[in-house]
């Protein structure tokens, strides 16, 4: 497909930020000056100041000899490109792949994306004004090359939309500026008399080369589409990715429940073909005044099932605030995995872990309530109670060692052990009686001790003597005793048995 | 004609439970989950699988024994490979002490929630999901209606409900097919030999759904149940005791 540019140029970016912000400088001659050599000079300039005939370039002193009531401010360093990004994410709504001119422009690859709007003229029109009504002074030009673009948005006179293959005609009548040249190259062409880029399109390029360099020819080649010209998109595109503008904004949840099934229908059928599945997804919802809202779903098993993505985003439509409405969907898959389609088919209905329903499942529940609330526990080679378990990461994994019976672990533990006070007949008896959140417990039968101790290279602390009691009315417990017994022994009851 | 009128009955009866759902054992199995005498209060003397059971515990000594019975009960659902999920609000659930009870602790996914509404959400998504054994899910409190939401959703998918209700204030009607109380009892070693020996319950039947309530002592041990004989006189020792 022939690849289709825009390039947006900001005339007077600093200035129509800075007016936006302060809207009484509106009326008064504006500049933005830097120190360069010894020299104050000026770096932006706003309408009203270029219209008294002061310009980029400028020493500050001069033109405050022009113009009495000049506003000289200081140059912020970075800002343009720190605004340029902002209004380049916010083209993201009109094509994925948007990069940063610097200092003043935006390039914008728009193949396959202005037809969306009716036609490139309308998609033009539509980003121009709106630029516009925003405060910023923007021209854009559209063209097959960046440079033919870039050269048109500046200094075209005609039209801002070059038709495909047309750019060679379009760039004879623009000055040698035009193709982004270095000022020592410039300043040899105006030596030289070559006012138009006309008067030396046409010389053999061996000539041009010897007097001006590989660069200049480059630039040449670039903006008549010889030679191809890469961007850095701000944002890197996600392979897996579905948009939906819309018409008219959406706002309602019907609405847009029925973008996500459409989104999701593209995605799927295209995993599907691939034999690929889903582990995560973002929805993106450009919203009319600006503003950008997300809404993210994760999966326990690569997924291409649309019913089943779709109970997912269910779960998350009401944390997607549409305010006045949204104009655009954006569908990523910012995670894919292989999956075996044919395994798929076997293992549904079988039941175990591999089964597909409990990962659905167990998706949906994490979408809910969270995936922090879902634990599965495998052991670990730890005597210490606390740490025999560890959560498993994923639900393949299987346990490396086997889960030990030899001695007696209560069914439920404690996650803190809790004081308890004891009577205990003799040193290193059991106890006899304890007292558990105001009742008393006359201990019948007893186990143990059984002696854990605390694990040095991982922490201090005392060892613990565990029994297991069971008092007269038949309920039984896990005790212990921290450290040795002394005059005052600390017990604890950690846990409960069945 | 007395016999013939009891055959009618009888037979009525037969039909009436084939109609609520209750299908009698396919090659006359009993006896499924080795509960013995327990299992024989059910109607057609089978444990209800496919349905939901509810267990009522006053306190965490309670609960854990409830605990234990269904795990006894999930090491038989989950023979061949299942997986089953354990939703609580406690959470203290310790995964090492479920193989004592012939349950792979890594087989079972716990889902630790803080509200009873967001259980009951989990469980009743859980319940539909065929792929498991078994759901178990701990909760407070459960009115009727939510308790027919969970009915129904088993109805569906034939997966085994356990339902624990622990510290509840009101015990309502519910539409769970059994309320079963358990409660520790002490344990005995043979021969009188010192120490504890097997975790062993007095397992009651509150209500069951067209079947006899009714109450039992029943020991885990060596990886299956052992109804103890004679609970009557057990209990008055009990007693006494």
């Amino acid at each position: 497909m022939q690849k289709r540019f825009m390039v947006i140029w900001f005339r007077h970016l600093a200035t129509d930020w800075l007016t936006l912000k302060r809207p009484e400088l509106k009326e008064v001659p504006l500049v933005f000056t830097a120190p360069e050599r010894n020299r104050i000079i000026i770096t932006a300039t706003n309408p009203l100041a270029e219209a008294l005939g002061v310009y980029r370039g400028m020493a500050a002193a001069d033109a405050k000899a022009i113009t009495a009531n000049l506003q000289v401010l200081n140059h912020l360093p970075g800002k343009e490109a720190k605004l340029l990004r902002q209004l380049g994410l916010w083209c993201i709504r009109y094509t994925p792949l948007v990069a940063v001119d610097l200092p003043d422009g935006l390039i914008l690859d728009i193949s396959g994306c202005a037809h969306l709007w009716g036609s490139e003229r309308e998609y033009l029109k539509e980003i121009v004004l709106k630029l516009r009504t925003q405060g910023y002074d923007a021209r854009a030009a559209i063209a097959d090359t960046i440079g033919a673009a870039w050269a048109v948005a500046r200094f075209g006179k005609l039209t801002p939309i070059i038709k495909s293959g047309m750019q060679a005609e379009a760039l004879l009548p623009l000055p040698p500026v035009a193709l982004r040249l270095e000022p020592v190259i410039l300043e040899k062409l105006q030596k030289l008399g070559f006012r138009t880029i006309k008067s030396f399109m046409h010389i053999p390029r061996s000539v041009l080369r010897r007097r001006f360099g590989e660069d200049f020819l480059l630039r040449l080649a670039q903006a008549l589409g010889l030679e191809e010209e890469v961007i850095t998109p701000l944002i890197p595109p996600v392979p897996y990715a579905e948009r939906l503008p819309c018409l008219e904004p959406i706002r309602t949840v019907k609405g847009i429940e029925i973008a996500i099934t459409q989104l999701l229908e593209g995605l799927c059928a295209r995993l599907q073909a691939e034999g690929k599945g889903v582990r995560k997804a973002v929805l993106k919802c450009y919203r009319v005044d600006g503003k950008m809202v997300q809404a993210g779903i994760s999966t326990n098993r690569g997924s291409h099932s649309v019913s089943h993505l779709f109970k997912l985003f269910e779960l998350q439509i009401s944390k997607i605030e549409p305010a006045l409405g949204i104009e655009l969907f954006l569908l990523e898959a910012s995670k894919v995995e292989d999956i075996d389609v044919l395994q798929e088919k076997l293992w549904t209905g079988k039941p175990g872990l591999q089964d597909s329903t409990l990962a659905e499942l167990l998706d949906r529940v994490a979408g809910k309530v969270g995936a922090h609330t879902i634990r599965r526990y495998l052991p670990a080679e730890h005597y210490w109670p606390e740490r025999s378990i560890r959560p498993a990461i994923s639900l393949s994994e299987t346990p490396a060692t086997l889960w030990r019976i030899d001695r007696p672990r209560p069914l439920r533990l404690l996650r803190r052990p809790e004081r308890v006070e004891v009577m205990a007949l003799l040193p290193d008896y059991p106890p006899k009686i304890f007292t558990y959140k105001g009742r008393r417990h006359i201990v019948e039968k007893a186990d143990g001790p059984e002696r854990i101790e605390r694990e040095w290279w991982l922490e201090k602390g005392e060892h613990r003597d565990y029994y297991a009691v069971e008092d007269s009315e038949g309920q039984r417990y896990w005790l212990f005793r921290s450290g040795h017994y002394d005059a005052e022994p600390e017990w604890y009851l950690h846990g409960f048995f069945a | 004609m007395p016999d013939t009128k009891r055959d009618i009955v009888s037979r009525l009866q037969k039909d009436i439970l084939q109609w609520e759902g209750y299908r009698p054992p396919p090659d006359g199995t009993r006896d499924l989950m080795g509960l013995g005498p327990v299992e024989a209060a059910f109607p057609n003397g089978i444990f209800p699988l496919g349905a939901v059971h509810e267990l009522v515990c006053g306190n965490t000594e309670q609960a854990t024994a409830s605990g234990g019975f269904i795990t006894g009960l999930l090491s038989v659902l989950m023979q061949n490979g299942g997986v089953c999920v354990w939703i609580g609000l406690s959470g203290n659930l310790f995964p090492s002490a479920l193989k004592a009870f012939g349950v792979e602790p890594d087989k079972v996914i716990f889902i630790n929630l803080l509200k009873d509404k967001d259980v009951l959400w989990a469980m009743e998504e859980s319940l539909k999901c065929a792929g498991l054994a078994a759901v178990i899910g701990e909760l407070r409190e459960i009115d009727f209606k939510q308790s027919r939401r969970l009915q129904l959703a088993v109805e569906q998918s034939r997966v085994t409900g356990f339902i624990l209700r622990n510290h509840s204030n009101k015990i309502g009607s519910t539409a769970c097919v059994a309320r079963w109380k358990i409660k520790p009892l002490p344990s005995e070693q043979p021969d009188g030999l010192p120490g504890l020996g097997f975790p062993r319950w007095q397992v009651e039947l509150l209500r069951v759904r067209n079947g006899q309530p009714g109450s039992w002592i029943i020991e885990w041990c060596d990886g299956k149940f052992i109804p103890m004989v004679e609970p009557a006189v057990k209990q008055q020792e009990l007693m006494v005791g």
